[in-house]
């Protein structure tokens, strides 16, 4: 078995050819103008997934659960709604569609407050267990996927097709502005995580051993999921729904380190979503020239990959 | 020393643990016995903060414990439950090292090292330190969460059945090494037992409970006798003495 670190070097060596053939490759129309965009761009895919990565496996660890993510306790789908409502009542010509930023506010807060009164109802320690919540989050979401869907169904044909554009992930159209405002909210997020790295190795034992060792458990489930929510909300504000991601991302890094030590998982995943992210979208460009989108890839590498899991998982069981 | 004041505890509308009021005497292994369903786990955990009780209070050297800083209890007071799943793969020496957090926070030194390879040396899983803890049977996996606890180097080691599922040799092992802990090291132990044998053969002091209520608390020689023993299970059980140890012998009794 190779050294946790020699693999780390080996995957950053691997981003890092992928983010110069990202930004290199075939250069046209100028370079001023497109190397600065494709560094943009690039900024983009590496921040929205660590972020992805850190809340995946942050929310995977006080769950206990690896084949779950935050897209199931409904964020996404609050994100859909959000965006589907504007549209629905307001139209695309609103000044929450025109206005990148309120856009952005509005869909952040929506998804943060979602979990919060999601945790508020359901989340008091001792009486209801983790996965009711979650199975809660699952309902939740499929209702709101419904409605929205319902939305979508009767509003206007042309409406409809702008807010498609916004329910894909997309990192060909990311606005500099909120690039730099996600960034830092990210930023921020990340330096609170690293902190508490230590403390998601001890929680990966399970309430009563991490409370036995001190670590002040029910606190701590509660703000690493809030953290974890508002990581996705960012980063979903930003490109739009890709959650797929982080199951692939934490499961990989799970198997390739085989490790219990956070910094290593939380530092080995966010380095195989930047090869995911930027490698995809590299191959998006330059090998299917655009006749298809990295969140269509990701989603069909994540499915079979869950449906893998899946399957190991009942085998093991059984 | 740890006392316990007027405390109960519900889940919904049963009443787990009423009004118990007990001192743990230290440096001693207290054991704590009763039926199914008694309220010995439930105490157990409550004294060790895992649950939060319903009315009454658990105090630690005339301190409540519910006041104390989180890892200020860690280093004074170790608690392992039964159950002990979890999705990670560990070594047993990386579970052991992990009774050091408390102190170490993650990033051991060269004395928390010494505590592990001590408590590992304690429980005889030095050859099998290396080894994950999914290769082990039940009787060194126990061992080895037991040698986390001790690694935790705390005054008080509260232990919930550890001697489930465990084969006679292993569990007189384990009985043995608590008796240890407190003869040679000073600790004080609490044990919920289901074994009454085990509980006469190597405790001090027994507290008995019953539908959450305590019947008795004394030393180990008050209790274990017929008359005390009928109170807390409703069934005869005849003690008989064989080298010095009081054994209930109740495997033919008819009431």
């Amino acid at each position: 078995m190779r050294k946790n670190s020699t693999k780390l070097i080996i995957l950053a060596v691997i981003a890092i050819i992928c983010m110069l053939l990202f930004a290199f490759y075939n250069i046209q129309g100028g370079f001023s103008y497109a190397f600065p965009k494709r560094l943009e761009r690039m900024f983009a895919m590496v921040i929205t997934g660590t972020a992805i990565a850190f809340a995946s496996i942050a929310f995977q660890t006080v769950t206990n659960n690896r084949l779950l993510t935050p897209s199931v306790m409904g964020i996404d789908s609050m994100y859909e709604i959000v965006q589907t409502i504007i549209y629905f009542a307001l139209g695309s010509t609103s000044i929450f569609v025109v206005s990148r930023y309120l856009n952005f506010g509005v869909s952040i807060i929506a998804m943060v407050l979602f979990a919060l009164i999601l945790y508020r109802f359901l989340f008091r320690a001792d009486k209801y267990p983790i996965f009711l919540l979650l199975l809660a989050g699952m309902v939740l979401g499929t209702l709101l996927g419904s409605l929205g869907t319902f939305m979508q169904v009767i509003i206007d044909p042309v409406e409809y097709e702008s807010l498609q554009a916004r329910l894909f992930a997309s990192f060909m159209n990311v606005k500099t502005e909120l690039l730099f405002l996600s960034a830092g909210i990210l930023v921020l997020a990340f330096l609170y995580g690293s902190r508490i790295l230590h403390k998601l190795d001890v929680m990966a034992l399970g309430r009563d051993n991490a409370m036995n060792l001190g670590v002040d458990y029910d606190k701590m489930v509660l703000r690493i999921l809030i953290l974890s929510s508002i990581l996705i909300a960012v980063s979903t504000a930003l490109v739009g729904p890709i959650t797929f991601l982080g199951l692939i991302v934490s499961n990989l890094a799970y198997q390739y380190f085989a490790t219990y030590k956070h910094s290593v998982l939380i530092i080995g995943a966010s380095l195989i979503s930047i090869i995911a992210l930027v490698g995809g979208q590299f191959l998006v460009l330059h090998v299917f020239n655009l006749t298809t989108t990295i969140s269509v890839i990701i989603n069909f590498i994540g499915g079979l990959y869950f449906i893998y899991l899946l399957l190991k998982e009942s085998r093991k069981a059984a | 020393m740890i006392e316990i004041k007027r405390l109960s505890k519900s889940f919904g509308k049963k009443t787990v643990v009423e009004d118990v009021t007990l001192k743990i005497h230290s440096k001693a292994i207290t054991s704590f016995i009763g039926p199914n369903g008694a309220g010995k786990s439930t105490l157990l955990s409550m004294v060790s903060r895992l649950l939060d009780a319903d009315t009454g209070e658990v105090l630690l050297d005339q301190s409540n414990v519910k006041k104390m800083k989180s890892d200020a209890f860690a280093k004074r007071v170790a608690i392992l439950k039964q159950a002990n799943h979890f999705n990670i793969r560990l070594t047993v020496r990386e579970l052991v090292a992990f009774g050091r957090y408390p102190y170490s926070k993650g990033r051991l030194n060269a004395e928390d090292h010494k505590f592990v390879d001590q408590a590992l040396d304690y429980m005889n899983l030095t050859d099998m330190q290396d080894m994950f803890l999914d290769e082990l049977s039940g009787g060194q996996k126990q061992r080895a969460f037991i040698s986390m606890v001790i690694a935790q180097d705390t005054e008080y080691i509260l232990l919930d059945e550890p001697l489930n599922n465990l084969d006679m040799k292993h569990s007189v092992q384990i009985m043995k090494i608590l008796r240890k802990l407190v003869d040679e090291l000073g600790k004080t132990v609490v044990i919920v037992l289901h074994d009454i044998n085990f509980a006469s053969v190597y405790s001090d002091r027994i507290v008995a409970l019953k539908n959450g209520r305590l019947v008795k608390d004394g030393p180990t020689e008050e209790i274990i006798n017929s008359e005390s023993l009928r109170e807390v299970y409703d069934m005869h059980i005849p003690v008989q003495v064989q080298d010095g140890c009081r054994i209930c012998v109740y495997f033919n009794s008819h009431n």
